[in-house]
């Protein structure tokens, strides 16, 4: 069935991305917005907004049935949910089941398998996909039992979470109860579910990341990866395509062991298979399945040339998958830094408030995507993104290099930023080395602060 | 083109709206010259200015008399003037209302939320229809209070 209306379930700049494919595809918008989205960009740019909520998210952006109903009132068809708030929320890929309005995503049965971590582990392991040692966390004895066959380092994670909440690093047996505890309410608090399970923690590991589709029929294709090791407290900052200084064995099985999951799946829509890459002992593990679009998709799109927006909703029609293995053929290098409305010389603070001039970078090869504009005001209530650069160049250093341009002919005045974070990240020789692991920006911060 | 009083109310509610000091326009050799606040120079760049939540504008604007109550849809949803169908409106212009009346209910996904008048008066006009979505905030009707 052809889509012709499309409810947007959020909001910022990934509601901005959804909208201009919609245009380009001839397909209506809804914006679904809270009250202090109302003037937005997004606002602006969709053919209709409808007001569901006030600011806060949960009384707006994160109420399932207000969208659903939303979408009903308004004719639409389908609703994308961007990333974040109800993305990845069963409840509402199940009630657009039942009320016969598209979800553009998985299956409601998809999401619960891979959102929860422990059935996500056992799936991948179904299919030989290799796993960071460790396991379920049911009891203390359980936990100390496992503790002692993983080894220390460990991470307690919650197994109904993701994006690092929920997450704590455990350096000896004696910590052990305490941080149990303490992820479990943290989990609970942030996930409804106090779960938590252990996994061994990887020192010197890097976060690389598989983009696929799937048509929801065994049919699923590869993207190529993105690394995204550039990241503080488990918050990703800069993320590259290809993964720099990765032998093609390790990448090669990369993508094999993401399309082997994604066929067990069966899954539909984009997702993203996260891993973590030990280069020490040169091997991967499986982390997770992002059951959505992500953040940092245009890097893929840079380097694939694939809006994959349009194949979202492309899948999301029934029409399958329009692209082959053999039609992805990727060229050059991509980058993306993500320009946050935070101070980094205060602990990367949030700094909402109201922008003053703002002026982008461009030429051949950038790509800005943002939903800020002079004058609006930076709303407390939701993250600090701001916008994404995206350079698309010949080679790394060539990339490195337009994206330091690019930094510097930003400006955005009136809210503290990292783009001075952004500008001693590109210029930084062991970041130009490339092939930075996860601990790397915690260690550049004490270089040059410290 | 000619602007008429209703087009330079709605042009300084924009303005309310935004987050402008100073609004010029001119339209077929007519300027008009809006300044939020007291008169007097231009106030502070826009940067400069304080940084409050925006102000939510559920309540009645300013310019209306404090005689008046609009009751607005506390959620989005479908707004139905009566329990059920075929059933005699909650209220109809005119009708006395307590500040716990029922004046309607917004159905979300088979979820029944009764819309409470808010204020002790008379119902002068009625806004939402029957069967329709309304937004959050969305002004569904008006009430006289009574003084």
């Amino acid at each position: 069935m052809s889509i012709r209306r499309i409810l947007i379930a959020n909001r910022g700049e990934i509601a901005v991305r959804i909208i201009r494919t919609c245009r380009i595809l001839g397909i209506e918008t809804v914006l679904a917005a809270s009250e202090a989205d109302r003037d937005s960009l997004p606002a602006r740019l969709a053919d209709r907004t409808i007001c569901i909520g006030p600011a806060q998210p949960s009384a707006s952006y994160l109420k399932v049935e207000t969208m659903v109903q939303a979408a009903l009132g308004v004719g639409a068809d389908a609703i994308h949910p961007g990333y974040g708030f109800l993305s990845e929320r069963p409840e509402l890929a199940r009630l657009c089941e039942q009320q016969g309005v598209i979800f553009i995503g998985p299956t409601a049965a998809q999401i619960e398998a891979v959102g929860d971590k422990l059935r996500a582990r056992a799936e991948a392991e179904a299919v030989a996909v290799p796993v960071v040692p460790g396991g379920a966390a049911d009891s203390l004895d359980a936990a100390l039992a496992l503790a002692e066959v993983i080894g220390m380092p460990l991470l307690v994670k919650a197994v109904g979470g993701g994006g690092g909440r929920g997450m704590k690093r455990v350096d000896s047996l004696a910590q052990l109860p305490a941080m149990l505890d303490m992820a479990a309410s943290e989990a609970g608090a942030a996930f409804g579910d106090a779960r938590v399970y252990l996994e061994r923690y990887v020192t010197r590991g890097r976060h690389v990341e598989v983009q696929i589709l799937g048509d929801g029929r065994q049919n699923v294709i590869h993207l190529g990866e993105r690394d995204c090791s550039v990241q503080r407290r488990y918050q990703k900052l800069l993320e590259e395509a290809p993964a720099p200084d990765l032998p093609d064995t390790l990448r090669g099985g990369l993508h094999a062991a993401a399309t082997r999951l994604g066929r067990r799946l069966g899954y539909r829509g984009a997702g993203t298979v996260e891993f973590l890459v030990d280069r020490q002992r040169e091997m991967f593990y499986f982390l997770e399945v992002n059951a959505r679009i992500q953040v940092e998709h245009p890097v893929t799109e840079a380097l694939t040339g694939v809006d994959l927006v349009a194949e979202q909703i492309s899948i999301a029609e029934g029409s399958g998958l329009r692209l082959r293995q053999a039609d992805i053929r990727p060229s050059g290098w991509a980058l993306e830094c993500r320009v946050n409305a935070e101070d980094p010389t205060r602990e990367f603070s949030p700094s909402p408030g109201l922008l003053g001039e703002v002026c982008w970078p461009g030429g051949a090869g950038v790509r800005v995507d943002t939903h800020i504009a002079a004058g609006m005001r930076l709303s407390p209530y939701y993250d600090s993104l701001m916008a994404k650069i995206i350079i698309h160049a010949a080679d790394r250093p060539a990339a490195i290099s337009r994206m330091r341009q690019a930094i510097a002919d930003t400006r955005i005045d009136g809210v503290a930023t990292n783009l001075a974070f952004h500008a001693a990240l590109l210029a930084d020789a062991e970041f130009q080395a490339g092939g930075v692991d996860t601990g790397y920006v915690a260690r550049l911060l004490e270089r040059t602060h410290g | 083109m000619t602007l008429t009083s209703k087009d330079v109310a709605e042009i300084t509610r924009l303005l309310e709206e935004s987050t402008f000091t100073e609004l010029q326009l001119e339209v077929d050799g007519l300027k008009i010259s809006l300044r939020r606040g007291a008169a007097g120079p231009p106030g502070p760049p826009a940067t400069a200015a304080p940084a409050a939540p925006p102000t939510v504008p559920t309540a009645a604007p300013a310019s209306a008399d404090q005689h008046r109550h609009e009751v607005s849809a506390p959620l989005l949803g479908t707004f139905y003037r009566a329990p059920k169908p075929g059933a005699a409106p909650f209220v109809e212009v005119g009708s006395p209302v307590t500040e716990d009346s029922i004046v309607g209910i917004i159905e979300v996904m088979k979820l029944m939320n009764a819309v409470r008048a808010g204020a002790r008066g008379t119902v002068v006009e009625i806004l939402g229809r029957d069967g329709t979505l309304v937004e959050y905030g969305e002004t569904l009707l008006r009430i006289t209070r009574a003084s």
